[in-house]
Order: C-alpha cells, then structure tokens, then sequence
C-alpha cells in the first residue's frame, strides 16, 4: 500500500521529539516528561486563541500553513519499504529540496513582517544557513543518482548497494554528512540550539517569538514532521529487498527511534558552535559531498 | 508578411497626436503591432512550416527574406507578451511626467515602437546585413528610451555607457557577418553552414557569442545593464530586462544551429561563462540598495541559467545524446519565457512602488503592503517565481535543466561528470543567493513598518496599471501548475539542434505531468490547512498586539532590521569578491563631541573597475598624444581639409588609388 509511509511518518513526527526530550534529560540526569509530552503542548496550543501583531499582514497568517503543507507535500515524496511514494518521478529529490525552500521561504518573510529586530536576525542566518546547506544535499543525491543510474528517490533507493570497500567508505561519510545536513535543516545542535535562552544567539526559535495559537502549534509539529522526513531519507537505506510489509516497518520504527536517540545523545554532550563559525562549518559540508561524490565516480570508472 | 513593411508608417503618428493621448495611441499600435506578428507566430507553431517572403528590397543585389522559422516565431511571442504588457503599464506610469514636453513623449513613444518592430525584425530577417541594420535600430532606439530622464546626469552617463557598449557588440558582430561573407559570397543565415563546415568553428562563434554576449548580459560583457536599468523608465528596464536581452539569446542559439564541429569546446565555453554569470550575478545583487539595480543584477544571474541550458544542451549534442541535449535546450529556452514573465512583472511592481513613493532606495522603504497589497502580491510571487521554487514557472525550468545534469551523472564521461556536477552545484548555489535576495527585496520593500518614507499618501496602482501585471500573473501560475502544455513546444524546439533521425517523445523525456500532480497535492494541503485553521480560529479569542520586543517596549522602525544589516552576514564573507567601497571618516581620540558623520557603503562592478577601466586608461593614455591635432583654431581645420584634397589629388595623378 502506497500511502503505508506517509502514515507511518506522521504517527512517528507524534513521538520523535517527546524520545529526544527524554534521551536528553536522562542524560543529564533527569527523569524528563513523558513521549507524548511535545505533542500534548501542541494539542493544547491548539486549544487557544491567537495574538497578532499589529505591525503583521496576511503573510504571518499565511506563512505558517504553507510552512506546514511544503512538508507534509515533500514527505508524499518518499518511498517507503521499496514502494514509491504517492508521487515518485524522475528527479523528485529536487522538487523535495526546492518545496521545502518555498516554506523556509515563507518562515523568512513572516519573521520579517513583524518588523522585529531579534527576528530579522533570525531571518537573516536562516536564509545564509540554509542556503550555504542546499548544495552538500545536491551533490551528495547526485553521487547516488550517479552510482545507481537512476534519479528518483524509489529507484535510487532501490538500486543501491553497498559491495566494495570504497563503497562502504562512501557510504560512511554520505550518513555523515547526511546527519549534519538533517542536523542544519532542522536547526539542532552544534548550528542552533533549540532550547537556547537568548534571543540574540537563536536561529529558527527567533523567527517564531510572535507565533502563538494554532500557528505556533502548525510551526512545532512541522518541526517535528520535518525531522522524520530526514529520518526516512536514512531509514530507507535499510529496506532489503522482498520484506514483508510488517518487517518494513518494524525496521522503520526502529531507524526513527534510533535516530532520534543518536540525535537526543549527540545534544547532550556538545556545545553549539559559535555563530561566525556557523558558516564555515556548514560550507564544509559541501567539500565532504564532493569527495563522496569522488569517490563514488572512482567506483563506477573502476567497474566499467 | 509584406504588411509589416507599411506597419512604421504608423510611427510617425506620433509626432502630432497630444500628449495625453500618445501613450493611449502606443498601447493601440503595440496590441496591432503585437497581434499581426503573432498571428504568424502562431500559425508556424501550430502547422510546423518555415513562413518565408522576400521583400522588394536588397542588400548589394542579395535578396532580403522575411522568415518565421519555429526558432523566431517563439521570440516574436515573447516579445510580444512582454512589450504589450509593458505599454499598457506605460499608461498610468508616464503621466508621472507631468513637467515633460510632448516632444519628449512623442520621441519617448517612437521609439518605443521602433524597440518593438526591430525587435521582431531582429527575429525575421534572415540577411545577415540587413539584421545588423535592425539589431542597431533596436540599440539606439533603446538608447532612446533609457535616456528619458535627460535632465539627470546619471541617467545620460549611463546611456552613453550604454551606447558605446552596443556599438562594441555591433562592431564584432559586423566583423562576424564581414567574414562569413568574404568566404561563402551569401548574406543569408545558412550561409553559417558553409562557413562553418569549412573552417575552424570556434573563432567565428566567439566572434559572434561575444557581440550577441554584450546584448544579453554575460560575464564579463555585463557592465552596462546595472548602470542601464536603473536610469531607464519602469516600463523600458521591463521589456529591455525582460525580453531586449533576450535577442542577444536568440542570436547565440541561431548562430548555434548551424555549428558543425568542435561542439563540445563550444558546450563547455557557454557553460563555464553562464556558470561565472550565474553566481557573479545573483552574488552582487544581493548587496544593492537600489531596487531596480538589484533587478538587473538578476537579469545577469538569469541569462546565467539559460546559458547552463544552452551549454548542457550543447554538451548534449556534441555527446549524441539527445536526451541531455533536449533536457538542456528545453530548459534553458523555457527559462527564456519565464524570465520574461517574472522579470517584467517584478520591474513593473517596482515602477509601481516608484510612482508612489519616488525612491528606489530599500532601505528608505518598508510596510508597503498594507497600502499596495495587489502590488505586494505580484512582486511576492514573481519573487517566488524567479527563485525557481514550486508551484510556479521558474521551477519548471529549472527542474528541467536539473533533470538534464542529474541525466549526464549517469551517461556522460568522467571528466564530463565532474564539469556537470559543478555546474549543478553552482544552479543550488544561485538558487539559494537569489533566496536570500528575495526575501531580503521582498521583506525589506513591503513587510514591517514605514522605514524613512512615509507611507500615509501611498495608494494602490490604478486598476489598468493592474491587469497587465495580473495577465503575466495567471501567466506565471499556469506554466508553474501545468507546464505539460506547453513543455511540447521547447522540447520541439531544443529538437531543432539534436539533428537526430528519431524524435523522442516528450513524456519519455520527463514525466511532467507529475510536476503538475505535485503542485496540486502542494495547492490541496495548503487549502485543507488553510480550512483548519479557520474552523479552529471560531469562538477563539483573536487578539491584536504590538510585536514582541523582548520585554522592550520602545518600537520604532529604527529598530527593524534593514536590506544592509540582513545581508551583512552575507556581505562580511565575501568582502573580497564584492569589491564594497566604504565611505566613512572613522572618528579620531581627540575629537571628544563628534561631527554628524555619513556612512555609505557601495559595490563597484570588479569586471568595471579591474578589467574595462584599465583598458579604457590606458587606450586614453595613447589617443591623448593625438590631441595636439584638435587645436580648435577653425584656420587648422581648413588646413588639414586642404592638406587631404592635396594628398587625394597626387595620389590620383600617380594612379595609386
């Protein structure tokens, strides 16, 4: 069943950021709130009224609607236990990479309709951020075009593996780099840090301040939603072939709460970079996309 | 055809009608102008036959022939849109000049319909001596039209500049045409064939890439377009923008159909320059502090584009692989159309922000949507649109031209991979420049509140300003939408330099109705949210407040963030590639009550300043030493004119010449 995924992800957005909450107040000591605590917060966001202000148009109302559907329209995108997603055609990774900036986009210029100095701020690092991230996605999903022949996420997915010694080095940096592109996209630790307290070092928390009410609420569970997207990008590489549909998720469950541990441990233990040091270490990202993709082209002259 | 011979007949109108109905006069013979070439256009497209005439005239005993091949007939359609769009917007932004002559508005509007009809005489005429004739109509009449504004000295400085520009690009191109014609002894475009098969393909491409290159805007030919745009009148920097450097396109992709060898060099030239364009463009335009120079700046960045479609269609060719060839050449020239389409509307909604508030200056602006929403909502999807994202045209292309570098990862060579997946990287790159540039015009000009100007007389532009932009509107959302109607017609035309016996259907290409799919599943989610919301917002309390300032409660516009500080993160990089001028006096330890002080920070073009003006000083330094023979005494004069019919006269006698 193709929509098996879509649902999948939605059930699991309901319980990732409640595991990283918990992994990291058990690693600080604490006994944390329970799983289900993030989303709770959401429903009763959802529960209250709103306030605007008064400085804001039409475009804080909109902004974070399309903000929300630009992610749940990427995640109809995904392939799910060697399925295809509902919609799964030839260069699908762009139109995922290129619908998700149209909601960075729209994030942007509702932080800027608020007229607000802190959120300009954040608009500001955001638009450099994620623009300095998007080329290390690109060539690291043209490195697996490359290496499958094929250019839509169900095809490369499903024609990829991993024989040769490059290749499992390969594919050591590619989750690498991967997790630190999840890691910039979502505005986590070591780029941003969401439980920071201080609006002039936030990134993304800074450009909701004046969200509140259903918009707020659209805006965390995106959040929420845009890390298990990511985390499918990874947990697809899992899928052998000919699964049954109860073991493709079974392993899906267990590559998402996986994931969401590595990333509740990985916060846990590192500071955030400072924010001029933000830039450098994202551009890096794209030199180690160009050596997977290297090394990738050295398989492929190699076998032919 | 011949009808078009009479058509500037009509011009000359102009000169006796009043002032205040010219520009009325002008939308007419624009619509006439417009509707008679494009129902040729039209009738190619639709029956796929070359419509060929000659005119009783002739070039040296050279017949002058009239062509709509498939090629032309798609750029007299975009000509068209954008110069009918463009005149109709001319309507209520000319009579801002109220202090102008008609004199003025009468050479202002011949001109204007002599841009048109050389432009679609540029796409017509297949003799190469009578197309520079009207490539140089279309110079100086846009020449014409920047220099409206001639009480400003900046403005005649860059029309000048411009000028001198066009008239180098004019002189290569005549070099060009003078070459051909010495080898082959015909004028007509397929004479390239005979050249080009005989000799070495790529001198007399770069002859001509760079004359066509001046016109559109390539790195480095590019320095006249920021100085240009910005000095010319809304609607001229719209259709110079939007399609006038277009014809530099179209002359590269007719000079290309006739190439017959060293394509691959050819490919990978036009791609490194369009990559350099790209990224060089969107890069400077995102410190500018003017609008409509900001706009120019993405007019290099978008010839940038469709030069990486032309050169990965050109890598295609030279490979023999079609579908690269098709994906590039229909990518790039569908990006020909779409940049059309937003450019022209974002100069538009800038004009309209000008006749209001009389200042280009972003920072000065701010909180413009609340009085100007239709205007906030064409510049915001235009912006959308040209930063290549979904569900609007720019991303068609760009998907295409994408799908085109991901389809030679896998079947080109290795050295060929590499080039691709760097020019991938660099279309990423330009992607998110023109991001970050966008929601800066966009945020800056329209949202938060009134910066320096205030916004209590602004009003809406008039509803006839209005519907032309909102034509290119719908225009914008149907190619984004539902590209497969008309993905037929480029994947045709970039079948044009395939030359390959089997034509490969379209859907095989790309499956682009799923485009249209996921643009619909995006539309549907956001409507369903959109209901949710609403449905969620009843019986709830619904509050206005002031914009949370952190507990400060002092807010004024000062403290926004401004186009200058959200680019600074940006800026403070790349010091190096920008060449920012800073004009500031640091104040000094003994100055204990400072001065008012000015600060002011500038981006000088580096190809202007490194590259041109040292060529420019130095080509002074040698003609100053011919100055001793303009002495300015009339008696000197008189005598060299003496001296010369002395010499002609011995050199007679001596039968010499």
């Amino acid at each position: 069943m193709k929509a098996t995924g879509i649902i999948m992800i939605l059930l699991v957005s309901l319980v990732f950021p409640g595991i990283i909450v918990r992994v990291k107040s058990i690693a600080s000591g604490r006994k944390g709130p329970g799983l289900f605590q993030p989303m709770l917060d959401i429903l009763r966001l959802l529960k209250k009224g709103s306030v605007y202000s008064s400085t804001t148009s039409f475009i804080f109302k909109i902004a974070p609607v399309i903000y929300f559907s630009t992610i749940l329209s990427a995640a109809f995108l995904l392939p799910f236990d060697n399925q295809p997603g509902l919609l799964s055609f030839k260069g699908d990774f762009i139109a995922f990479s290129y619908v998700l900036a149209l909601g960075k986009f729209f994030m942007i210029i509702a932080a800027l309709d608020t007229g607000s100095a802190f959120e300009g701020m954040g608009a500001s690092r955001e638009a450099l951020y994620s623009m300095l991230v998007e080329p290390a996605f690109f060539v690291l999903m043209a490195s697996f075009a490359m290496f499958t022949g094929h250019t839509s996420f169900y095809e490369i997915y499903n024609s990829i593996y991993f024989g040769s010694y490059i290749a499992v080095f390969a594919g050591i940096l590619a989750s690498y780099n991967l997790f630190q592109i999840i890691m910039v996209e979502n505005s986590r630790l070591p780029y941003d840090d969401p439980k920071t307290h201080l609006e002039l070092t936030m990134i993304h928390e800074v450009m909701v301040l004046d969200n509140s009410g259903f918009d707020l609420a659209l805006i965390n569970f995106a959040s929420s939603l845009k890390f298990v997207v990511y985390g499918t990008l990874i947990s697809n590489f899992f899928f052998t072939p000919d699964i049954s549909i109860f073991l493709g998720i079974l392993i899906f469950l267990g590559i998402q709460v996986l994931f969401a541990i590595v990333v509740g441990i990985a916060e846990s233990f590192r500071a955030r970079y400072k924010l001029r040091n933000n830039n450098k270490a994202i551009v890096l990202l794209t030199p180690i996309s160009i050596l997977i993709f290297l090394s990738i082209l050295m398989i492929i002259t190699h076998q032919s | 055809m011949k009808v078009f011979i009479l058509l500037p007949l009509l011009s000359f109108l102009f000169f006796l009608l009043p002032k205040k109905f010219q520009s009325y006069y002008n939308a007419l013979l624009t619509i006439i102008v417009a509707a008679l070439s494009s129902y040729f256009a039209f009738e190619v497209i639709s029956s796929g036959v070359t419509l060929t005439e000659t005119i009783p005239f002739n070039v040296w005993g050279n017949q002058i022939d009239l062509t709509i091949d498939l090629l032309s007939a798609f750029f007299i359609l975009v000509i068209n849109l954008t110069v009918i769009t463009g005149a109709l917007f001319a309507i209520e932004y000319m009579s801002m000049y109220k202090l102008k002559s008609k004199t003025d508005f009468s050479l202002h509007f011949f001109s204007f319909f002599w841009l048109l009809y050389s432009m679609l005489m540029v796409c017509m005429i297949h003799n190469m001596v009578a197309f520079l004739v009207a490539w140089e109509i279309m110079s100086v009449s846009s020449f014409i039209l920047v220099i409206f504004e001639n009480e400003k000295p900046e403005v005649i400085k860059a029309g000048i500049n411009y000028l001198v520009q066009m008239h180098i690009g004019a002189l290569l191109l005549t070099t060009a045409v003078i070459t051909v014609y010495n080898e082959t002894g015909s004028l007509s475009w397929s004479a390239l064939t005979t050249y080009f098969s005989g000799h070495n393909n790529i001198g007399l491409f770069l002859l001509f890439f760079i004359g066509f290159g001046i016109k559109a805007g390539f790195v480095p030919f590019h320095t006249w377009l920021p100085h240009a745009h910005p000095a010319a009148p809304t609607h001229i920097s719209g259709i110079m923008s939007g399609v006038m450097i277009k014809m530099g396109i179209y002359g590269i992709l007719r000079v290309l159909l006739y190439a017959q060898s060293d394509l691959l060099t050819i490919g990978i030239i036009i791609l490194v320059i369009s990559v350099i364009s790209g990224i060089a463009g969107v890069g400077t335009a995102i410190i500018q502090h003017d609008l409509k120079k900001l706009l120019a700046y993405h007019s290099i960045e978008n010839i940038g584009i469709i030069g990486i479609g032309i050169g990965t269609g050109m890598i295609g060719v030279a490979t023999k692989n079609d579908l690269l060839a098709i994906l590039g050449f229909g990518g790039g020239i569908l990006h020909v159309l779409n940049h059309s389409l937003f450019k022209s509307l974002l100069f538009y909604s800038t004009g309209s922000v000008y006749m209001n508030t009389h200042t280009r200056e972003i920072d000065k602006l701010g909180g413009l949507i609340k009085k100007m929403p239709h205007t906030a909502i064409l510049f915001l999807v235009a912006s959308i649109a040209i930063c290549g994202l979904p569900p609007f045209n720019g991303f068609v292309s760009e998907f295409i031209i994408y799908n085109g570098f991901a389809e030679s990862m896998i079947s080109s060579t290795v050295g060929l991979k590499i080039l691709m997946m760097f020019s991938m990287l660099s279309l990423v790159v330009i992607g998110g420049l023109a991001i970050f540039c966008f929601t800066k015009a966009f945020g800056i000009v329209f949202l938060g509140t009134p910066r320096q100007i205030k916004t209590e007389t602004v009003k809406e532009a008039k509803w006839y300003t209005l519907f032309p932009q909102y034509l290119i509107l719908i225009a914008i959302i149907i190619i984004g939408v539902f590209p497969g109607i008309i993905t037929g017609l480029f994947f045709r035309l970039a079948g044009l330099y395939t030359h390959s016996v089997t034509i490969i259907p379209a859907n095989t290409i790309l499956n682009i109705s799923s485009i249209s799919w996921f643009a619909l599943l995006f539309i549907g989610i956001t409507v369903l949210i959109y209901f949710a919301k609403v449905i969620f917002a009843r019986n709830k309390v619904i509050e206005q407040g002031p914009t949370w300032g952190c507990a400060y409660t002092g807010n004024t516009e000062k403290l926004q963030y401004t186009a200058s500080s959200y680019a600074e993160n940006y800026a403070h990089d790349m010091d190096n590639l920008l060449n920012q001028k800073t004009e500031y006096k640091p104040i000094p330890a003994e100055e204990i009550f400072p001065h008012k002080r000015h600060y002011k920070t500038h981006s000088e073009s580096l190809a202007e300043e490194k590259l041109f003006f040292r060529i420019i000083a130095s080509m002074q330094k040698f003609l100053n030493r011919l100055a001793f023979v303009q002495t300015g005494k009339t008696q000197h004069y008189i005598m060299y004119m003496f001296v010369l019919l002395i010499a002609l006269i011995l050199l007679t006698i001596f039968n010499v010449i």
